[in-house]
């Protein structure tokens, strides 16, 4: 088990370890849902919910039950079911108590369960075998830095619409590349605090 | 392209496909590519490609698990009730991936190390899910074979082209044998770097849209 703090973890997880920049979790939605900045908050909070709920059930989970039964090789399907099931709680909640923003987020919410930032940080933390301490620090870090991210972009992509795009450029392939700038200002964190 | 030439000369003579077989195979692979136009699965083609070998396997995987779970799908299509459909897709596919996964650790313990969480990441990967529910549900088993093995495809290549072009500019290396020498050549280490992976799909897709033609209803 590594020595690290969790709170060195935790900043870590939102700055240089950055789990969409660095690690490319998430893309999927991250790409569609950025056009504005509203929806951008509406989902990177949702996620960052998900994201640290899901990592302490699975932590729990994990430790708990599939160790000592000797099934840790059945961790993929436990893991995706547990995220299922409380993206599916999570809905119903949000349905129920604010009906404005599962209006914003729509068909999104239930993607969250193949949002793969979900699942990847579940996996980080088995891979790189976190205590429980640190596993809440890396799940809140890594839904924060995802949140931060997918806000960033939509505040460029909004001001890109009044830009002169090449034709074939337009949309998904310079919301790539604008990625990819944000990504090299991510790297100037590179060295302020370093995990694995 | 022997793959291609494979699957219709299996397929047309004997009407396997009801004549389909073809057209699946083109609109997978390279009509509706589901990572350059569909834009789907990207996680793993940005994450993996940093060198050729990975990008490889990570393709075999892919083509593995989506035929697998095609397969499965479309056997089963009849007997899956509406409802819990998803949760079934989910539970085949997470099958498939468990499958390769074990394979890959207990013979290229190396290869299965440096791919960490993104082979389980497959699961989660929307090509896959995409194809299950969208071709393998209403198809028969042996069209769906060929949609699973058109879109794996269609995505192995991609990431075969960009891991070669992040593995060369970033290394100078093609399967740690020197390409671009170091005499002439410094190498560009942004290109194994997180932003070169964007930047390289980025253009790889717009390349791909300047080809084709922009899609109309894809302009927003």
């Amino acid at each position: 088990m590594s020595e690290t703090s969790a709170w060195v973890i935790f900043i870590a997880a939102i700055f240089t370890n950055n789990i969409l920049l660095t690690n490319f979790l998430g893309m999927c939605s991250f790409i569609a849902c950025s056009g504005q900045i509203r929806t951008s908050i509406g989902l990177g909070t949702a996620v960052t919910f998900v994201l640290i709920m899901t990592t302490i059930l699975n932590y729990v989970i994990y430790h708990f039950v599939l160790v000592p039964l000797g099934i840790a090789h059945l961790q993929f399907i436990i893991f995706i079911a547990v995220i299922a099931a409380f993206v599916q709680l999570v809905e119903m909640f949000v349905e129920r108590f604010s009906p404005r923003l599962y209006f914003t987020l729509g068909i999104f919410l239930p993607l969250i369960t193949v949002n793969c930032a979900i699942l990847g940080a579940s996996l980080f933390m088995i891979i790189r075998k976190y205590s429980f301490i640190q596993s809440v620090g890396f799940g809140l870090g890594a839904g924060i830095g995802w949140a931060v991210a997918i806000v960033m972009l939509a505040g460029l992509r909004q001001k890109m619409r009044y830009s002169n795009i090449p034709e074939p450029f337009q949309g998904v392939p310079i919301a790539m590349v604008v990625t990819g700038v944000l990504a090299m200002a991510f790297m100037g964190f590179a060295g302020m605090v370093s995990i694995q | 392209m022997a793959d291609k030439q494979l699957a219709c000369m299996t397929c047309q003579p004997k009407g396997l496909c009801g004549g389909r077989g073809l057209l699946t195979l083109k609109e997978g692979a390279w009509a509706n590519n589901p990572l350059a136009i569909q834009v789907l699965g990207i996680c793993s083609a940005l994450a993996v490609t940093n060198r050729l070998e990975n990008s490889l396997v990570m393709g075999g995987a892919l083509i593995f698990v989506c035929v697998g779970s095609n397969l499965l799908v479309s056997l089963l299509r009849k007997r899956t009730p509406h409802r819990i459909r998803m949760i079934a897709e989910v539970a085949i596919i997470a099958t498939f991936v468990i499958l390769f996964d074990q394979f890959l650790r207990a013979f290229y313990w190396d290869m299965s190390k440096q791919l960490g969480p993104y082979v389980g990441l497959i699961i989660t990967n929307c090509i896959v899910m995409g194809r299950a529910e969208a071709f393998a549900l209403q198809n028969p088993p042996v069209l769906s074979i060929v949609d699973g093995v058109a879109n794996g495809l269609g995505y192995a290549v991609i990431l075969a082209i960009i891991g070669f072009f992040r593995e060369l500019l970033g290394t100078g290396e093609i399967f740690e044998y020197k390409v671009l020498s170091g005499q002439w050549y410094t190498p560009n280490q942004l290109m194994i770097l997180a932003p070169g992976a964007f930047f390289a799909l980025g253009i790889l897709i717009g390349i791909f849209n300047a080809v084709k033609g922009p899609e109309p209803g894809e302009k927003k």
